[in-house]
């Protein structure tokens, strides 16, 4: 805790504050320019969301972020340091899951601490803290195949969360979900964001739902995909999600942002 | 009684299931699906009789009924003849069968993690696997002689290729999303091997055992039969050479009841010991 109070001091008196800095990234597969000189930062301890149109190349931003994709060009840093692969401090939560079929609740949570060669008593009581944190108390010995699409997906947020790292890295979350109970796991999440004080890059293609949670929205343009946008929704987060739902902040964000994605739909 | 349903089709085993005849009432269906101990056994029942009933008409003097052939079974448990059959037979099947489950299972690791050994090694397998592997029995005799050395590679042969390239095509096929995610936690690759990629893998490299286990048996009863006249082979020839049909079927059923328990046998054990998640719904 003083460990992290001492560095978040640090790093208050550097003007942009940012974990992570992507710097002129770029990317190709082959003959298919995805990205085109990407350059961005990331605050600490705030929820951005990458949104755009599909195919622009939100996933292959967030994957190389958290290190699993090699950029064509360009450097990410976090926390000052090139990204060369995965780091303890990025964590990713993936938008099918990846949960292992073969692996309790318990086990896929503590996952990440489990390949880290921590012991199974320790491991376990802090997988059981963030599967309680999530929600899903008593699921601890089911196996992925039992729970809902919903429930899965927080299974894949308790196992990022398990692990401690300082950014969470999320690939459209809750794409598995139908509208009544995203509506509730996007509560759920401005809750976390507010307990953990973690780091969020959040992807999503839904309007409403990154005005809802973000407190930065990146607007990617079209393939290749280039920042076209930023905007940083000025919605007052105390209120009651109704009220947040119904205000007029929250209405002109969405409108704006509509406004600056219509002339991608053809 | 749910809990014990599943029980029941865990043990027998999926891969056996008996599927009652078309004809039977709605009712009676219903009653089959609640106890599928029930059904088997009925089924089996219809399936004696009918066997019965077609060895009385007769349809052939070389064709037994049932209770003929089950009295032959019996005569040659008390007299010894089938176990001392099946001592010299199973032997080299579980020598051939051991060493080509982890020959096979190793080398089919390996090819597919490794472009190199795929590259090497696959081409060899898959020609194994699609020639003629019976006409090639022979061959063994020529160059080994008889004996157990000769049954084994004959269970090696047959056994062999189907599971070098189940586990192959398992691991080659293991879901990259799960690869991904162990790396994104900082998994090493021998992590991301034995915790991921092999579990992942099982079902299939499991299912190259048991087919590989079949192919086992067809090579030690091939080569018994072809080249070393030994063990059940030679029980099954010599009852058809004196014309003892009955005790020739006997040893012919025996063989499917012994492969049927064993592969039930192994599926048990993947479902208990590798995956867990596959005991229940
Ligand atoms: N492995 C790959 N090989 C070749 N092309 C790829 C690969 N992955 C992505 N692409 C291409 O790169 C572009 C960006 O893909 P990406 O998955 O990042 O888009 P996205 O913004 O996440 O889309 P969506 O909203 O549909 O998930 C797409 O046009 C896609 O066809
Ligand atoms: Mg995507």
């Amino acid at each position: 805790m003083t460990m992290s109070d001492a560095v978040f001091n640090i790093e208050k008196d550097v003007p942009a504050d940012a974990v992570v800095e992507v710097r002129g990234i770029c990317k190709k597969y082959g003959e298919v320019e995805a990205l085109r000189n990407i350059d961005l930062d990331f605050p600490r301890g705030k929820l951005t969301t990458l949104l755009g149109p599909s195919g622009c190349g939100k996933t292959t931003l967030l994957k190389i972020i958290a290190g699993l994709i090699e950029p064509s060009a360009g450097e990410v840093r976090v926390n000052g340091r090139p990204v060369t692969g995965p780091g303890p401090e990025r964590a990713f939560v993936f938008q099918d899951f990846a949960l292992m079929p073969w692996a309790t609740v318990m086990r896929n949570v503590a996952f990440g601490l489990e390949l880290k060669g921590m012991g199974k008593a320790e491991r376990q009581s802090i997988a059981a803290k963030y599967i309680a944190e999530v929600g899903l108390s008593g699921f601890e010995d089911k196996y992925p195949h039992e729970l809902s699409g919903g429930m899965r997906q927080r299974v894949g947020l308790a196992r990022a969360f398990a692990v401690n790292a300082e950014v969470l890295l999320l690939d459209e979350p809750f794409s598995a979900v139908d509208e009544q109970n995203r509506r509730k796991f996007q509560e759920d999440l401005l809750r976390l964001v507010e307990k953990e004080r973690k780091t969020f890059i959040f992807v999503t293609h839904s309007i409403e739902e990154a005005v809802y949670v973000s407190d930065r929205i990146v607007l990617l343009s079209r393939r290749p995909g280039r920042v076209s946008q930023i905007i940083e929704p000025k919605i007052d987060r105390t209120a009651s999600p109704d009220a947040i739902r119904r205000d007029q902040g929250y209405l002109d964000t969405v409108e704006e942002i509509w406004q600056g994605l219509k002339h991608y739909v053809d | 009684m749910m809990a014990s349903t599943q029980a029941d089709t865990r043990v027998n085993g999926p891969a056996r299931a008996v599927h009652s005849p078309a004809g039977l009432s709605l009712g009676l269906g219903r009653l089959f699906l609640r106890y599928p101990i029930l059904s088997r056994v009925v089924s089996l029942g219809l399936f004696f009789l009918a066997w019965e009933i077609a060895g009385r008409v007769p349809i052939s003097y070389a064709f037994p009924t049932f209770f003929d052939t089950a009295y032959a079974f019996g005569t040659m448990i008390a007299d010894g003849s089938l176990i001392s059959a099946y001592g010299s037979t199973l032997q080299p099947l579980v020598i051939g069968i051991a060493i080509s489950g982890v020959v096979g299972i190793v080398l089919g690791i390996v090819m597919g993690l490794s472009r190199m050994a795929e590259w090497l090694v696959a081409p060899l397998f898959i020609v194994l696997q699609s020639a003629p592997m019976a006409a090639l029995i022979p061959l063994i005799t020529f160059v080994y002689g008889i004996g157990l050395a000769a049954k084994t590679l004959a269970v090696i042969m047959l056994a062999l290729p189907v599971i070098v390239l189940n586990g192959y095509k398992a691991v080659r096929n293991a879901n990259p999303s799960l690869v991904a995610m162990c790396y994104s936690f900082q998994g090493t690759r021998l992590q991301q091997i034995t915790k991921v990629i092999i579990p992942d893998a099982s079902p299939v490299i499991f299912a190259g055992l048991r087919l590989g286990l079949a192919a086992g048996f067809i090579g030690v009863i091939l080569a018994e039969l072809l080249i070393t006249p030994t063990g059940i082979g030679d029980l099954i020839t010599y009852h058809r050479s004196v014309a003892n049909y009955a005790e020739m079927y006997a040893a012919v059923v025996s063989i499917i009841l012994v492969s049927t328990v064993t592969l039930a046998a192994l599926e048990a054990f993947e479902v208990r010991v590798l995956r867990p998640e596959k005991r229940r719904g």
